[in-house]
C-alpha cells in the first residue's frame, strides 16, 4: 500500500467523535520558504502517535502550528471536531526544554502547580485540591524528593520530568510533546514511556515528536512520517515501511537499512 | 534633631516616599523578571520632554498635566523602541540606547530653554531631574497613595498571570490566557509607577528604584511571593531612610539619598545573604577545601598502607604501627597544596586519627584505630563513586542525587551492593579493614 492509499483508508469509515485531532492543509512558511506544506491528517483518540522525519523536516513546527504558536500560512486544526482555540483546555503541550527562564524563583512543585492554572482562569488562586493534584503528578514522575528544589538545580532528565508532570496536572485530553525522550537516561525513558502508555490507555491522544527510528515500532501505535510534506500517517505496522521511510529520509540509506531490518523482523 | 517628626510636612513627605518606594520596588521586581528593567530606564528618561511640553502648553506647574505629559512621552519612547527594533536592523539594546539618549537630550534642551525664558525661572521643572519629594503636600500624597494602592492590588490580583508571563509565556498562551493583554498590563503598571516615582527620585535615578530593591530581594529567597514582598519592603525602607537622612542634613537632596539607601541594602544583600551572598559562598568554598584536603590526606595515608598488602586483612596494632613515610606524603603534592595538607595533618593529629613519629631521622605517619575507621570510610566511599562513574551507563544513573555527600544515602541498597561486587572484581576494594567494624554494618554480607 502506498502512502496515499493508506491515508485514504484511514479517512474512510471513521465516526466523528472518534477523531481527536484533524489537521487540514496546514502550511507554515518562514520568510517565504515553506517549512511544512499542505499537511492533512486525522488522528483517532486513545493512540500514542510518533512523529518522525529527518532534521529540518518541520516536526517541531508542525506541533507549534497545530497549537497556534506559529502562524500558519494556510489550513486549520480541529480538536474533537471543534476549532482548536475553543478547545485549549483539553490540550497539553510539553516543549523542548529551552524556552524557559531557568533562574526564575520557582521550584519543581511550583512549576507543576502552574499546570492547574488553566482550570482556574483569571484572578483565582490555586486551592487545596489543585495542590494535591500537583503533588500526585510529581509523584507519578518520581520527583517528590525534589519538590522544593529550584529548577536550575535539577539535572536535564529531572527538568524534563517536572515539565511532564506539569502537563499531567493540566489533565488534558490531547497531549503534544516535542522530543520528550531526548537527552534522558534509559531509566527515565522507560518511566516516561510507561506514563505515556497509561495516558493512552485512559483514552487520551498523545502525539510525540521522536528522534530515534529504532524504537518507533516498539513505542507507538500510530506514526506520522514527515518531510515538509506528509509522507504517511497511520498505524505503525501498516505505515512504517521501507518504502515510506525511503520517501521520508531520501538518501540516508544506512538509517533505512536498520529501520527496515527492524520492520521486516517483526 | 528629632523635631522633624513633629513637622506635618515631613510626615507627608515620608509617607509619600515610602509609598513610592513600596510600589516601585514591587513592580520593579516583576520588571526585572520580565527583563524589562532597561525599558523602565528609557521610560523615565523619555518622560522629560513630555514634562517640558506639558508645562509650556498648560502654563502652570500643576502636577497632573506634567505627569500626563511625562506618561505620554514616556510611552512614545517605548513605542519608538519597538518600532526601531522591528523595522530596522538595530537590536533592542541599541534601540533602547538611542531612544533614551535622544529623548533625554531633547528634554534637556527644552528644559534649559524654559529656564532661560521669563516664566521658566520659577518653574521648578528641574526637580524632575533628580526628584524633589520635599515639595510633596497632602493632596500629592493622597494621589500617590491611591495609585500605589491600585498598583499593589493589581499585583495581587494578577500574581499568577504575571508569574506565567515572566516564566513561560508560551505555556500561558497554550492554557488560553490572554498573554498579550497581560504583558500590556504589566507594561502599563511599570509606566504608572515610573511616572509617579519621578517626583521622588527624578528622571535620572528612577531606574535605580525599579531595579535595586528587586535585585537585592532576589538574594534572599527562591520564592516569587517572598521576593515580591521583600522588594516592596526594601523599596519602602529606602524611601523612608532617604527621607530621614535628607531631613537630618537639609542641604542633601532626597532622591539621590533614597537611591543610595537602596544601593546600600543591595550591597548588604550581596555580601550577607545566607545562600547566595558572597560571605556564604566563601564559607562554603573554604569548608569544602578543608574537607577535601582532609579526605585526600586520609586516603593517601591509607593507600600507602595498602601498597604492602596483597589481600584484604583485618588491621591489628602491628600492621598499623608500621606507619608510612610522612615526608613522602608531603612531597607528593604541589606547593600550592602543601600548606593545606600540613594544616589537615595537624587537624588529624588533634582529632587523634594519626600520629607523627620520628624514626631514624624520618617522619613516620601512623594511623590510630579511630583513624583507620575514618580512612576506610573515605576510601570506601571514594571507590564506590569511582566505580559508579566508570560504569554509569550500566547502573541506574537515575537514582543518584548530584550533590550527594554520602553515596550510600542516595543509591538504593542493591545498587551499592552491585557497586561493591564490581569493586572486588576489579581488585579495588579497600584492603585494610578496621577490626572494630562488623562487616555487616556497611551492607555487606559476612
Amino acid at each position: 500500500m502506498n502512502a496515499v492509499e493508506t491515508s485514504l483508508n484511514n479517512h474512510a469509515g471513521r465516526r466523528p467523535e472518534e477523531v481527536a485531532i484533524e489537521v487540514h492543509d496546514l502550511s507554515v512558511a518562514y520568510h517565504k520558504r515553506p517549512v511544512i506544506w499542505g499537511i492533512d491528517f486525522q488522528l483517532p483518540s486513545g493512540k500514542l502517535v510518533g512523529v518522525v522525519g529527518p532534521n529540518g523536516a518541520g516536526k517541531s513546527t508542525l506541533l507549534k502550528a497545530i497549537l497556534g504558536l506559529v502562524p500558519p500560512a494556510s489550513g486549520w486544526v480541529k480538536i474533537y471536531g471543534q476549532p482548536y482555540h475553543t478547545q485549549r483546555r483539553r490540550v497539553g503541550y510539553v516543549p523542548q526544554r529551552e524556552s524557559v527562564d531557568w533562574d526564575f524563583p520557582t521550584n519543581a512543585f511550583d512549576v507543576v502547580l502552574m499546570g492547574r492554572y488553566g482550570h482556574l482562569g483569571l484572578f483565582r488562586r490555586p486551592g487545596k485540591q489543585d495542590r494535591e493534584i500537583a503533588w500526585e503528578c510529581l509523584r507519578r514522575v518520581g520527583m517528590t524528593d525534589f519538590a522544593q528544589r529550584q529548577i536550575s538545580q535539577l539535572s536535564g532528565g529531572q527538568q524534563q520530568r517536572v515539565f511532564l508532570a506539569r502537563a499531567l496536572a493540566q489533565d488534558a485530553d490531547v497531549y503534544f510533546m516535542d522530543e520528550p525522550f531526548a537527552g534522558v537516561d534509559a531509566a527515565t525513558e522507560k518511566a516516561i514511556l510507561e506514563l505515556l502508555s497509561t495516558l493512552r490507555d485512559q483514552g487520551k491522544t498523545v502525539v510525540v515528536v521522536h528522534h530515534d527510528l529504532q524504537t518507533v515500532l516498539q513505542y507507538f501505535d500510530w506514526v506520522i512520517l514527515l518531510n515538509m510534506r506528509l509522507v504517511a500517517c497511520g498505524p505503525t505496522r501498516e505505515v512504517f515501511t521501507a518504502e515510506n521511510l525511503q520517501q521520508t529520509y531520501g538518501g540516508r540509506l544506512t538509517v533505512l537499512a536498520d529501520a527496515a531490518h527492524t520492520v521486516s523482523i517483526s | 534633631m528629632w523635631n522633624m517628626w513633629y513637622d506635618p510636612n515631613f510626615r507627608w513627605v515620608l509617607a509619600g516616599s515610602v509609598l513610592l518606594g513600596v510600589a516601585g520596588g514591587a513592580i520593579g521586581a516583576f520588571s526585572l523578571l520580565r527583563k524589562r528593567s532597561l525599558l523602565g530606564d528609557v521610560l523615565a528618561h523619555a518622560a522629560l520632554p513630555g514634562v517640558c511640553v506639558a508645562f509650556l502648553l498648560a502654563g502652570s506647574k500643576e502636577p497632573f498635566p506634567l505627569l500626563a505629559g511625562a506618561a505620554a512621552s514616556g510611552l512614545l519612547g517605548v513605542y519608538a523602541v519597538d518600532v526601531i527594533t522591528r523595522w530596522s536592523r538595530l537590536k533592542e539594546e541599541t534601540a533602547l540606547g538611542v531612544v533614551l539618549t535622544v529623548f533625554f537630550g531633547v528634554g534637556v534642551v527644552l528644559l534649559t530653554w524654559i529656564q532661560h525664558s521669563g516664566a521658566g525661572n520659577q518653574s521648578g521643572l528641574d526637580s524632575f531631574l533628580f526628584g524633589q519629594s520635599a515639595t510633596l503636600v497632602q493632596k500629592d500624597v493622597a494621589a500617590i497613595g491611591a495609585v500605589a494602592a491600585v498598583l499593589i492590588a493589581a499585583l495581587f490580583l494578577f500574581f499568577k498571570e504575571f508569574k506565567l508571563l515572566c516564566f513561560d509565556r508560551g505555556f500561558g498562551e497554550g492554557l488560553g490566557f490572554p498573554m498579550r493583554f497581560i504583558d500590556g498590563l504589566l507594561m502599563s503598571l511599570i509606566v504608572l509607577s515610573v511616572v509617579i516615582g519621578l517626583q521622588a527620585v527624578g528622571v535620572v535615578l528612577m531606574a535605580a528604584l525599579l531595579i535595586t530593591p528587586g535585585v537585592a530581594a532576589r538574594y534572599w529567597t527562591e520564592r516569587l511571593d517572598v521576593m515580591l514582598l521583600l522588594s516592596g519592603l526594601f523599596g519602602g525602607f529606602s524611601g523612608a531612610m532617604g527621607t530621614v537622612f535628607s531631613a537630618l542634613a537639609p542641604r542633601l537632596p532626597t532622591g539621590p539619598l533614597i537611591v543610595l539607601t537602596a544601593t546600600a541594602v543591595f550591597l548588604v544583600s550581596l555580601v550577607a545573604a545566607p545562600r547566595r551572598g558572597l560571605v556564604a559562598k566563601g564559607l562554603r568554598l573554604w569548608s569544602l577545601r578543608r574537607k577535601v584536603a582532609r579526605e585526600n590526606l586520609l586516603r593517601d595515608v591509607y593507600e600507602a598502607y595498602e601498597t604492602e598488602l596483597e589481600q584484604p586483612v583485618l588491621a591489628d596494632e602491628a600492621i598499623l604501627s608500621r606507619g608510612v613515610d610522612f615526608d613522602q606524603l608531603l612531597s607528593g603534592v604541589s606547593s600550592a597544596r602543601l600548606q593545606g595538607r600540613s594544616r589537615a595533618a595537624r587537624r588529624l593529629m588533634r582529632e587523634g586519627l594519626i600520629r607523627i613519629e620520628s624514626r631514624e631521622g624520618r617522619n613516620v605517619c601512623v594511623l590510630t584505630p579511630k583513624g583507620l575507621e575514618a580512612a576506610w570510610d573515605v576510601v570506601h566511599r571514594h571507590r564506590l563513586w569511582e566505580m559508579f562513574l566508570t560504569h554509569e551507563a550500566d547502573l541506574q544513573a537515575d537514582h543518584v542525587d548530584r550533590d550527594a555527600d554520602t553515596i550510600e544515602h542516595f543509591l538504593t541498597p542493591d545498587l551499592v551492593e552491585a557497586l561493591e561486587r564490581l569493586l572486588s572484581v576489579h581488585h579495588r576494594e579497600p584492603r585494610l579493614l578496621p577490626s572494630v567494624h562488623p562487616l555487616g554494618a556497611h551492607g555487606r554480607k559476612e
